[in-house]
């Protein structure tokens, strides 16, 4: 009996049984204990529990507001999608400064010119070992001090401002007319890319080329603007009145230089992943390029970039997701996105802190989620294309 | 007979020298390239000049001006000089500060004995020895205890901060990060679960949300008598921060070693712990080294966000120094100088795991 139950105790599959449901005990006594100090302090300290603050007046006006209806009469749950609309705009703004910058310099940095070559190396090194927050604080106190004041503001075509306070686009009017250029400009991109899948099948088939450019330039760019011009809509232009421009689009400094900072610093990752994507693609392919016939452009573009980009592209969306997560830095400048209205104005009013940045880190897992996804879609597609 | 004479050698052309050459091949091989040279050489005529101007050529080097007999052309450097203990030592006492010296002498002193002792077989238990007793050392000495007068931790700011901040973050999420790369791993489903859901969590959401996490809520989980330090919360929250990028690191070193290991392992008779112990972590961990170095970069990164959270690291002194009437309107200085300081230590860092990285690479040998 004895020997039978200590044969069985050295059995390895028992053992990992009692082992987990050891583990699953102490975490469970810990929660509880956890759980339980949380409620007597959440009662010691009056604080409410739940979700009931959402429907709470929110009390208080927020900075940056693209599309959203939202005032300080508005409940904390509106400002939290304002939060989140922020958030993804600045991320949205920044992924996209960062891709191209991060191109052009990863690129730059295996470019046979010396000086551009030597030029991307010292811009990478500098800003890649600077911490993004300090990065972030720097911009945006040499935007403070170094744009002018909304008087003095620096105009582009009398449309465009840009001042201490922030960039002042013009904003389309709403109505009818500006969903007519909208539904064009779809309409455009949807059959360029008919004609432009057309033009590659062709290709595949008789390898006879044509040349799309006309076709772009026509449905994306010329389409929209005709449309524009026809349908008379309108553009409500900013315009200076009293201390700073009221009107059209207003993009306050604070996220100029958080996306500014973003890019910049992203860029640095990106360019280094694209060279060691650009670097793993064989020599002998770009030497079979070249015995072809291709110029240096031609075998960067459809020989090289195709293939480097395969290897490329799982890093940068991680450094994509990485972006993301640092925009959440904002609390350091103030730009109103989703930390800084929610875990800092609204945890500040309401006091409950446990509700709050779990909903802030829910919806950073939900986008972390979803950028993950991509990538596993990613990864699969490339995996059957490939070997 | 005809006789005949050695032709006396040219010089080479003057467009084959070597500078010329040079120039050639690497600025000006074709039309792209002369273009492409001209805008670099427009970029930084863009760039240098102001920048040289505002540090070197406008800037005040007169290490006693105050802030207005300083000029606003450029910088002014005697802001750092008068600011720099604060910016190394933070609030922490004058009179004892001699503590944080020792604190960083005894760092180099065992940094320096560490490659004395290279090649030496006592090297191994010299740096597990050190990394055991030191922490506690450090520990008292910044403290206080043991007949030091104790300096309470917000008075601690400045380099020194983020020094044992970087230094605990590492130090703690390493045994915590093998032990979560290992259930990661595990064939028990329980615990692989609890890793992957703990590491990918922590992974999803970034470091600011942990810290008002460990800053805000955490005190809640604790009976009211505890009462929490300020660092201590914000240690926590770095290191379960840390602990999640560590566990990754290490399972790829894990996953990188061959299954022929384990199999020899089991078949030798090892148990569970003696082929962890013997067998798979030494070799997975030097493997992981270069990328641990690459964490840990990260990681002194990351300790910049301390100052969301109200900690005084050495980019929040620029703020305190600045706030200070005497030295209004300076923070550019100031950030410059952070800048600088960190991004050497950073540079020094990221080099030095570039060479582990070649020291450590299996392939091509």
């Amino acid at each position: 009996m004895f020997t039978k139950l200590k044969s069985l105790l050295y059995n390895n599959e028992v053992r990992a049984i009692l082992f987990q449901i050891l583990a699953v005990v102490v975490i469970a006594y810990f929660a509880y204990q956890a759980f339980d100090n949380m409620m007597l302090n959440i009662e010691q300290r009056g604080i409410r529990s739940g979700f009931g603050f959402l429907n709470d007046e929110a009390g208080f006006a927020v900075n940056d507001n693209f599309f959203l209806e939202y005032s300080p009469a508005s409940t904390n749950l509106q400002a939290f999608y304002v939060g989140i609309v922020n958030t993804l705009i600045v991320a949205i703004t920044g992924i996209f400064f960062a891709s191209v910058l991060g191109l052009i310099v990863g690129i730059s940095r295996l470019s046979s010119n010396y000086l551009i070559r030597k030029m991307a190396t010292v811009y990478i090194e500098v800003f890649r070992n600077i911490p993004i927050l300090l990065q972030i604080l720097f911009w945006y106190s040499m935007a403070l001090s170094a744009f002018p004041s909304p008087k003095n503001s620096i105009s582009f075509f009398d449309s465009i401002f840009l001042n201490s306070r922030g960039l002042y686009l013009p904003r389309p009017v709403e109505g009818v007319e500006i969903y007519l250029v909208l539904a064009s400009f779809i309409i455009g991109v949807v059959s360029y890319i008919f004609i432009k899948r057309r033009s590659n099948k062709k290709h595949d088939d008789t390898g006879i080329e044509t040349n799309t450019t006309p076709y772009f330039a026509g449905l994306v760019l010329l389409l929209p603007i005709a449309v524009y011009f026809a349908s008379g809509a309108q553009l409500e232009y900013p315009v200076l009145k009293g201390f700073n421009f009221r009107g059209g689009v207003d993009l306050s400094i604070e996220f100029f230089a958080l996306a500014f900072a973003l890019s910049i610093y992203t860029a640095t990752y990106i360019a280094e992943a694209i060279r060691s994507g650009i670097e793993s693609v064989d020599n002998g392919q770009k030497e079979a390029a070249a015995a072809m016939g291709l110029t240096q452009t031609q075998s960067l573009r459809l020989v090289v970039l195709p293939q480097a980009l395969r290897v490329a592209i799982p890093p940068i969306i991680n450094q994509y997701l990485n972006l993301t997560k640092n925009s959440s830095l904002a609390a350091a400048v103030g730009y109103t996105e989703l930390v800084t209205i929610f875990s800092g104005t609204v945890l500040n009013v309401v006091g409950q802190a446990i509700e709050i940045i779990i909903l802030t880190m829910l919806v950073y897992l939900a986008i972390s989620l979803v950028i993950s996804l991509i990538l596993n879609i990613f990864n699969k597609k490339m995996q059957i294309k490939g070997k | 007979m005809a006789t005949y004479s050695l032709k006396e050698t040219k010089q080479p052309p003057k467009s084959q020298t070597k500078a010329v050459l040079w120039l050639k091949d690497n600025l000006f091989s074709s039309v792209t390239n002369a273009s492409l040279t001209f805008i670099a050489l427009y970029i930084i005529y863009l760039l240098l000049p102001p920048i040289l101007n505002w540090t070197i050529f406008d800037a005040n080097f007169d290490l006693t001006a105050d802030n207005d007999s300083c000029g606003r052309e450029g910088a002014c450097w005697s802001f750092i000089n008068a600011n720099f203990k604060m910016f190394i030592y933070g609030f922490y006492p004058q009179e004892e500060l001699w503590r944080v010296n020792t604190m960083f002498g005894i760092i180099a002193a065992l940094v320096a004995l560490g490659s004395l002792l290279k090649g030496s077989q006592y090297r191994a238990h010299f740096i597990i020895g050190s990394f055991l007793i030191y922490p506690v050392v450090a520990f008292v000495l910044l403290y206080g205890g043991l007949g030091l007068e104790i300096v309470e931790t917000d008075k601690w700011g400045g380099l020194t901060l983020t020094v044992v901040v970087a230094a605990v973050g590492i130090i703690a999420s390493f045994p915590l990060g093998i032990l979560f790369a290992l259930g990661r791993q595990s064939e028990m489903r329980v615990v692989k679960f609890i890793s992957v859901v703990y590491i990918e969590f922590v992974r999803g959401v970034p470091l600011i949300t942990i810290l008002f996490m460990a800053s805000v809520v955490l005190p809640l989980f604790f009976s009211a008598g505890m009462d929490f330090d300020k660092l201590l919360r914000a240690l926590i929250g770095i290191t379960l921060f840390q602990t999640a990028y560590i566990a990754e690191v290490i399972r790829g070193g894990l996953q990188a070693i061959p299954k022929g290991q384990y199999e020899a392992a089991d078949a030798a008779g090892l148990s569970f712990m003696q082929k962890t112990m013997l067998v798979i972590l030494p070799q997975a961990l030097k493997i992981s080294i270069p990328n641990i170095v690459g964490s840990f970069i990260a990681l002194f990164k990351d300790t910049t966000l301390l100052l969301i959270i109200g900690l005084f690291d050495m980019l929040a002194i620029v703020g305190a120094a600045t706030s200070n009437s005497n030295w209004l309107g300076r923070d550019t200085e100031g950030y410059v100088f952070v800048a600088m300081v960190i991004w050497v230590i950073l540079y020094s860092m990221s080099r030095y795991s570039k060479r582990l990285e070649v020291r450590f690479s299996t392939e091509h040998k």
